[in-house]
């Protein structure tokens, strides 16, 4: 790559963040501070999320409800699930470091609309508002807002719809900027063959929010039609189907976990080849496979109600398709492996999380079929067991790659190094955590114990006090990390440029880039996973 | 009766799908070895040793070999997977002839139970070893389900639709049912038990008026006649009788006492409260309750109110 703004890039002072008081940051078009407000705010939410789930497994260490009463327990799980789901998991990547990086990997100065970014920012905080207004009479739904039971409830369902829909908005715009950008905005000679990863499943991410969050955002307006003019949507009673609500909920909710764990995909793609030495194994497959992922994840909802009642032919039809879409995931899996083969592998921190992910992930896939296999779901659905996978994939799987992330682009966003021995030893405490956390809930889950409960048979006592142990250790790798990014902020070395020696374009800016990110537009003549050649 | 998967099972329906469970397990236990040993011994053989070597590695981009074969060999590998599950569970789904049918009703937080002679129970299930059953389900207010771990089988329970399940009760034994689709405050309290006989026993059973607490005896005491009807009815799924609080207001002390209503007024718990607060609980709802008790004016018989209001008596 050459006709760089910067031979090697540099460090640099400030950069995009010279510029101080609020206002610098409130009315921003810069796509990096808008990616940094988000990713400020995500993680929060991540924190408080993470806090109600400290409160549920504190409360479920003995088996009759000792801390807190049924309600309150029913209204932790909600805002747990609720707050990791739609104001953590689902936009802290995109809208985070998506924002963040998908100009700087494509070698140009900003999104495509950059006013509209900053307002899709500003409609997420309008819409979390409107959430924490819905916390004067705090739902108990759970976060999948099942009729008739969310319709008739007494909790201020209605309101938190209304936040969701503007979280949604916010999902939709973003989704939309992104594809405008990916086509419109490529730097001179980045064909679509040559762009990293991290943007191809960053496009499939955005096709998806595109495509599926309309879908939730109507329903839940016809939830608050039938909350507040009586129009019989979902209520039996007045006329409605309680399992069409399931459906129009899955057909978004099912496609939009591919929104959490692309993303990831994305950049354990890019951190594996950099920390091997070694070009991406298959590069077409792994782009390839983020797409294929994105379209097939629309045609597997029903999965989640194999027990609502459905036929057992649309039962079967759905199970069949379910089985393909571990395809394109276990073909990324054998690619980054198949990466490593022959490599000079070091061990760095986001090395640590990218590997992490990868072996979380395929725990999280290999319990996959017992799901997917008809037989099997009737019995495992609804039980610890289906939590014990979610959480594999879903924290296992995509906050590893998330954190990878942050500890792979730290110094490129904040212009400074993090302590590495402070990291391994929060990713030590995480792993060990994560593992006695979760793995623990398969075994109860095979054994019966039913999810969302706020009071449980004695015969389950055992794992649930080993799990909440587990807990304890995975909170205080979760604590050190965030003290790492806090000390790092304050009083880390100065990074220089390219600390990884990496060979996308976002490292060919200086640490932390300016404003528009380049000097001059580079002009891209080859893929950016040319390592292992002694000119890299 | 314990519940590991593939131990203890009630039915050999149940069996079969352990079967299934330990087949997945060990193919996915193949690929968990073979995926994870590969990782982790590539991670440590091609661990940088030499800092100054490390761009000294083969420029491998892809071998179209190996990617069509872990595109095929898994493809077929789940392909497999899903036909057998789907065998197991379309013989779970056929229709059995002949089997006895038991209607159950979930409301918030109960299971009603009707048999076709007419006879009602809450919370539990009876049937005899070795005849087929078909639970006809039901829901009166909300989602609720229908989960019975030792027979492998669940079906959610739908207000405005009904859902059906069979299991062929093998072994006579207790087994617990569990309500799995998330219903509210009471969720976690809603269970209920499938009391499994020996035939014989059951059509003694059945001869003796059927009544759930099994045989009554012809000389119990009112109090403990009481005490059977409110185990067998649910009511300990939402109220304590031992002087905690859960969904609905403590019993212990309960006779006798000064109780506050909603709206202001007061009422001293006496017989006639008590008995009214059974059949017609939104008559007089306790302050700072939800009016969600069901009533059991059809569903318990005036002598089992009378002797549960002589159980609540003795609570002190």
């Amino acid at each position: 790559m050459e006709g760089v703004g910067r031979p090697e890039a540099e460090g640099n002072d400030r950069g995009y963040l010279a510029e101080r008081g609020w206002r610098s940051w409130a009315f921003t078009l810069d796509h990096k501070r808008i990616g940094a407000m988000y990713l400020w705010t995500t993680t929060a939410f991540f924190l408080i999320g993470g806090v109600f789930a400290l409160l549920l497994r504190l409360e479920l260490l003995s088996p009759q409800t000792r801390y807190f009463s049924n309600h309150t327990y029913n209204v932790f799980f909600t805002l747990h699930g609720a707050m990791m789901i739609f104001l953590f998991i689902i936009p802290a990547i995109p809208s985070g470091l998506g924002n963040f990086f998908i100009p700087l990997h494509l070698g140009a100065r900003d999104v495509a609309f950059p006013r509209l970014n900053l307002a899709s920012y500003w409609v997420f905080v309008a819409g979390f508002l409107v959430i924490i207004g819905s916390l004067v009479a705090p739902m108990d739904t759970g976060w999948t807002f099942y009729t008739p039971y969310s319709a008739k409830s007494a909790a201020a369902v209605t309101t938190l719809s209304l936040g969701l829909f503007l979280i949604g908005l916010s999902s939709i715009l973003t989704g939309l900027n992104f594809i405008v950008t990916i086509h419109k905005m490529r730097a001179p000679g980045m064909t679509w063959h040559r762009m990293p990863l991290f943007l191809w499943s960053m496009y499939a991410t955005s096709i998806i929010q595109v495509i599926a969050t309309p879908v939730v955002g109507v329903t839940f307006l016809l939830l608050a039609a039938e909350r507040l003019l009586g129009v019989g949507f979902y209520d039996p009673s007045k006329g409605g189907d309680p399992v069409l609500f399931q459906h129009f909920f899955w057909f978004y909710s099912h496609p939009v976990v591919y929104v959490m764990i692309l993303p990831a995909m994305g950049i354990v793609s890019e951190v594996i080849p950099v920390f091997s030495r070694k070009p991406i194994f298959g590069y077409n497959a792994i782009a390839y496979s983020s797409i294929a992922i994105a379209f097939l994840g629309f045609l597997v909802w029903a999965h989640h109600m194999f027990t609502s009642g459905m036929s057992p032919l649309a039962n079967a039809i759905f199970s069949f398709l379910t089985f393909f879409v571990a395809i394109p995931t276990a073909v990324k899996v054998f690619n980054w492996i198949a990466t490593l083969y022959k490599g000079s592998i070091t061990f760095e921190s986001p090395m640590l999380y990218a590997l992490t992910f990868i072996f979380l992930f395929i725990v999280g896939g290999l319990t996959g079929p017992f799901l997917g296999a008809l037989a099997t779901n009737v019995q495992l659905h609804d039980t610890y067991f289906v939590v014990a996978h979610f959480h594999y994939t879903m924290m296992g799987g995509t906050v590893m790659g998330f954190f990878a992330g942050l500890h792979y682009w730290f110094p490129k966003m904040t212009g400074k190094m993090l302590n590495e021995k402070v990291a391994r030893v929060a990713w030590a405490l995480l792993f060990v955590g994560f593992n006695v956390t979760f793995f623990t809930m398969f075994i109860v889950g095979t054994r019966g114990m039913p999810r969302r409960y706020a009071e449980y048979l004695p015969r389950f006592h055992t794992e649930n006090v080993i799990s909440t142990i587990g807990s304890a250790v995975l909170a205080v790798g979760i604590l050190v990390m965030c003290w790492n990014f806090l000390q790092g902020l304050r009083k880390g070395a100065p990074a220089p440029g390219n600390p990884w020696r990496a060979l996308s374009l976002e490292w060919k800016a200086t640490s932390p880039p300016e404003t528009e990110n380049f000097h001059e537009i580079p002009v891209v003549t080859d893929w950016p996973y040319g390592y292992g050649t002694p000119k890299a | 009766m314990d519940n590991v998967l593939a131990f203890g099972a009630a039915s050999s329906q149940a069996g079969r799908v352990d079967a299934l469970f330990v087949v997945i397990a060990v193919v996915g236990g193949f690929f968990f070895f073979f995926t994870q040993g590969i990782l982790i011994y590539f991670a440590v053989k091609y661990r940088r040793r030499l800092p100054d070597r490390d761009n000294v590695t083969p420029t491998i981009t892809g071998n179209h070999l190996l990617e069509f074969l872990w595109i095929l060999i898994p493809s077929l590998v789940v392909v497999a997977i899903f036909h057998y599950g789907w065998r197991v569970y379309t013989d779970q789904r056929i229709p059995v002839s002949g089997a006895t049918e038991v209607h159950v009703n979930a409301r918030q937080w109960m299971f009603e139970i009707k048999y076709p002679d007419g006879r009602t129970a809450i919370n539990e299930i009876r049937v005899p070893a070795g005849t087929p059953v078909k639970f006809i389900l039901s829901a009166a207010d909300v989602l609720h389900g229908f989960y019975l771990p030792d027979f492998r089988v669940k079906m959610d329970m739908i207000p405005g639709r009904v859902t059906t399940l069979w299991v062929q009760p093998d072994r006579p034994g207790s087994y617990q049912i569990f309500c799995t689709v998330y219903c509210g405050t009471g969720h976690s309290n809603m269970l209920a038990q499938l009391i499994v006989m020996p035939p014989r026993e059951y059509a003694e059973w059945v001869e003796h008026g059927g009544r759930a607490g099994g045989v009554a005896g012809g000389k119990e005491p009112l109090h403990e006649r009481g005490e059977r009807v409110v185990k067998g009815a649910g009511c300990l799924n939402c109220h304590a009788v031992d002087g905690k609080e859960k969904i609905g207001p403590n019993l212990r002390g309960l006779y006798g006492s000064k109780v506050p209503l909603e709206g202001g007024q007061s009422v001293t718990a006496d017989e006639e409260y008590l008995r009214e607060s059974i059949v017609d609980p939104g008559a007089k709802v306790v302050k700072g309750y939800p009016n969600v008790m069901p009533t059991f004016k059809t569903s318990m018989p005036p002598d089992d109110v009378r002797a549960t209001v002589e159980y609540l008596k003795t609570l002190k």
